[in-house]
């Protein structure tokens, strides 16, 4: 055969357009076959943050794999794309287009710590695509194309700081995080503080990476208050409850924290080291209501070894049922429709209890609760039912402005 | 009165806690001029060693003193065989190949162990000045810091082992021409300096939050000290030490632990810019 130039030149152009065309011709067969519901998910399974991304994502799983299990929504299964964002905001960045370009979700569910919000959240905005986060945070995001179903300050701090002052005292020294979240919360904490009759003698900020809290201890002595309130955040920082046992001085001023037990505190330290701190969370994995038991047991079920779970990964369940209960009260997947739908009192009884879709803020009216480290493990003592967002409610009106998307910072 | 004391007692701890977490890097980078950026995963190595055999029923004590320096220490020397010794003499590639080695040690650790891993309680408890609080361990790792220094001075003057080690990193061809084998000093050297670092590590267990990426927080001043220390690899980092660790504490108590932290590294730019060869380039010069 010879092969002559005209003969390349039809070849050539016979292949490269089969190769074109390919990719349309293929996904549209493969989206005709099934035509799924896309769920996004954008979580940390490693570096520093993985302990408390990875019970998310088991509980997405949980929460998709129960709806598939009763049919699906609209008659269409669910399907997860799930991207591993290493602990690493410009992977958010990365992997927030990925899902809003490529994969076309109809939903994402993610972000963890408030910086991995807000690199996401403008992309989600832009594109157009539903976004929910589920994390405990500051609070304050005002913005319709997002659902923040965690607990905020006025829920969780105003309750954690006057149990923690009954019973120890009015004078409190603050410990907090070096960025947005301990320096927000500590704001807070002294906002309670004064609002109960007390008085804040210091307030100390550590960078993420310090890990000698010698001189802090002393400082903490020298002051002499009758409580701490901690919002340290992540492993180096669990030092300062080590070296504060080590010192002695556990038992003798009493600790209360935002932060401490939300992921594995309790359990990587020794009971005498982390007896009697108070918290205050949505949701505790050692609730005793039926439907906590049943949520914990499955995701122990499916993962021997998880992490605690914690409001983190409630909140993520929480966060999808409600959104799947906006998309069958919507009957389409329309975002706009679905939106519409949500902010029209949506609520669901999740492992936490009630909660509800409040439409002014886009956030969560749920329970509350106030727990005490008891060998290792929360002890709960306190429940408070139906807690509003009261400070994001102070500054955001969805309702009046539904063209916002800032996070206000809440003056104090 | 007593508050003093405390605060003495802090930079104490401060220092002596620097001290011991910079002198394997001293050895590894000072003598040998490896920049070890796995520094503080070996430090986390220490720290696991120690963490784990102690959870596993072992004596505390050994845990910290024995396990975690002979473990290290193994794990610096395979790492010797395997990779650092063709990479004497290049200092850049040192620098990727250590740094990418340090990417793998915490993931291994991670697969391994997971993100989190239960601690050890402290031992020993505390004591009180007056009416304030401090902890034996603070005492017994200065004594630790001490009885380094003596073991690390000792060994280099005055045994056979030291000058050898001294006279190949100071000319190896003029120790290979005497009958010393270069290769091998090298790579002794090297896994005493992990082992050092093991033992910081799990010196450093009992008070720290442990995780694979805890490493990090350690290296970038491990090496301040050990470069703001010069050549000399006990006066140069002791005294660096003592500079770095006195001024973040000091600092930290008199304002805050951010300004403590940025203390210290204006101290470390102001120092690199007076004495460009480090604190024992100038003050303590042809000493050990």
């Amino acid at each position: 055969m010879t092969f002559s130039r005209r003969r390349f030149l039809q070849r050539s152009a016979i292949a490269t357009t089969t190769l074109i065309a390919a990719p349309a011709v293929f996904r549209s067969g493969a989206f005709g076959a099934e035509n799924p519901i896309v769920v996004g998910s954008l979580h940390d399974q490693s570096g520093p943050i993985a302990a408390s991304g990875t019970p998310m994502v088991y509980a997405l799983q949980l929460a998709v794999d129960e709806i598939n299990a009763g049919g699906g929504l609209l008659g269409r299964p669910l399907k997860v794309i799930h991207y591993d964002t290493q602990s690493n905001i410009q992977m958010y960045s990365q992997f927030a287009q990925q899902l809003a370009v490529k994969d076309k979700v109809d939903v994402v569910h993610g972000g963890i710590t408030s910086a991995s919000r807000e690199a996401v959240r403008p992309t989600f905005d832009r594109f157009k695509v539903l976004y929910f986060y589920n994390v405990l945070y500051e609070g304050g995001v005002c913005d319709r194309n997002t659902f923040c179903t965690g607990t905020t300050p006025a829920q969780t701090v105003e309750k954690l700081v006057p149990s923690a002052m009954k019973k120890a005292g009015k004078k409190a020294y603050i410990i907090a995080a070096d960025y947005n979240y301990g320096q927000i919360t500590a704001k807070w904490m002294t906002k309670y503080v004064k609002d109960n009759g007390g008085e804040v003698l210091a307030t100390d900020f550590f960078p993420l990476d310090v890990t000698n809290f010698g001189t802090t201890i002393s400082k903490i002595q020298a002051a002499k208050p009758d409580l701490i309130l901690s919002a340290l955040v992540g492993g180096n920082h669990t030092a300062f409850y080590r070296q504060w046992t080590s010192a002695g001085m556990k038992g003798k001023i009493p600790i209360a924290s935002t932060t401490f037990g939300l992921v594995n505190e309790p359990t990587t330290l020794d009971a005498a080291e982390s007896d009697s701190i108070l918290g205050a969370y949505g949701y505790f994995e050692e609730l005793t209501t039926p439907a906590s038991k049943s949520f914990v047991e499955k995701i122990k079920k499916a993962h021997p070894d998880s992490p605690y779970v914690s409001e983190l990964a409630a909140c993520t369940y929480e966060g999808v049922m409600l959104w799947a209960a906006g998309v069958k009260k919507a009957a389409s997947i329309d975002r706009m429709k679905v939106i519409a739908a949500l902010e029209d009192g949506i609520a669901f009884d999740g492992p936490s209890g009630k909660v509800t879709l409040d439409k002014p803020t886009h956030h969560t009216t749920r329970n509350a609760f106030l727990a005490e480290v008891k060998d290792r493990k929360w002890s709960v003592l306190e429940s408070y039912s139906d807690v509003k967002p009261a400070d994001t409610a102070s500054v955001c009106d969805l309702v009046k402005n539904p063209n916002d998307t800032k996070q206000y910072i809440i003056n104090l | 009165m007593a508050i003093y004391l405390i605060v003495a007692l802090d930079v104490l701890n401060g220092i002596s806690s620097l001290f011991l977490l910079c002198l394997g890097l001293a050895i590894i980078f000072g003598m040998m001029k490896i920049i070890n950026l796995a520094h503080g995963e070996f430090i986390m190595l220490g720290a696991y060693a120690t963490v784990i055999s102690a959870n596993a029923g072992v004596n505390i004590w050994i845990a910290m003193l024995v396990v975690a320096p002979l473990f290290v220490g193994l794990v610096g020397l395979v790492i010797e065989r395997c990779l650092i010794r063709f990479l004497y003499g290049r200092l850049v590639d040192s620098m990727l190949a250590t740094w990418g080695l340090s990417l793998l040690i915490i993931g291994i650790v991670t697969t391994i162990y997971g993100n989190t891993q239960q601690g050890v309680p402290t031992p020993l408890g505390g004591f009180s000045i007056g009416s304030y609080q401090s902890s034996y361990y603070t005492l017994f790792l200065a004594g630790m810091a001490v009885v380094m220094m003596a073991v690390v001075y000792g060994v280099m003057s005055y045994t056979r082992f030291g000058l050898i080690a001294r006279a190949t990193m100071q000319n190896p061809a003029m120790a290979a021409t005497l009958g010393v084998n270069p290769a091998r000093v090298y790579m002794s050297t090297f896994a005493v300096g992990a082992a050092i670092t093991g033992l910081a590590g799990g010196l450093l267990a009992p008070v720290s939050g442990i995780t694979p990426g805890m490493g990090g927080a350690y290296v970038a001043k491990a090496f301040m000290t050990v470069v703001g220390g010069g050549a000399a690899i006990l006066s140069g980092t002791m005294s660096a030490a003592s500079l770095f660790g006195a001024v973040n504490q000091v600092g930290a108590f008199f304002t805050t632990p951010v300004y403590g932290e940025v203390l210290v590294f204006t101290a470390a730019i102001v120092l690199i810019r007076l004495l460009p060869q480090g604190i024992s380039g100038r003050f303590f010069k042809g000493n050990l």
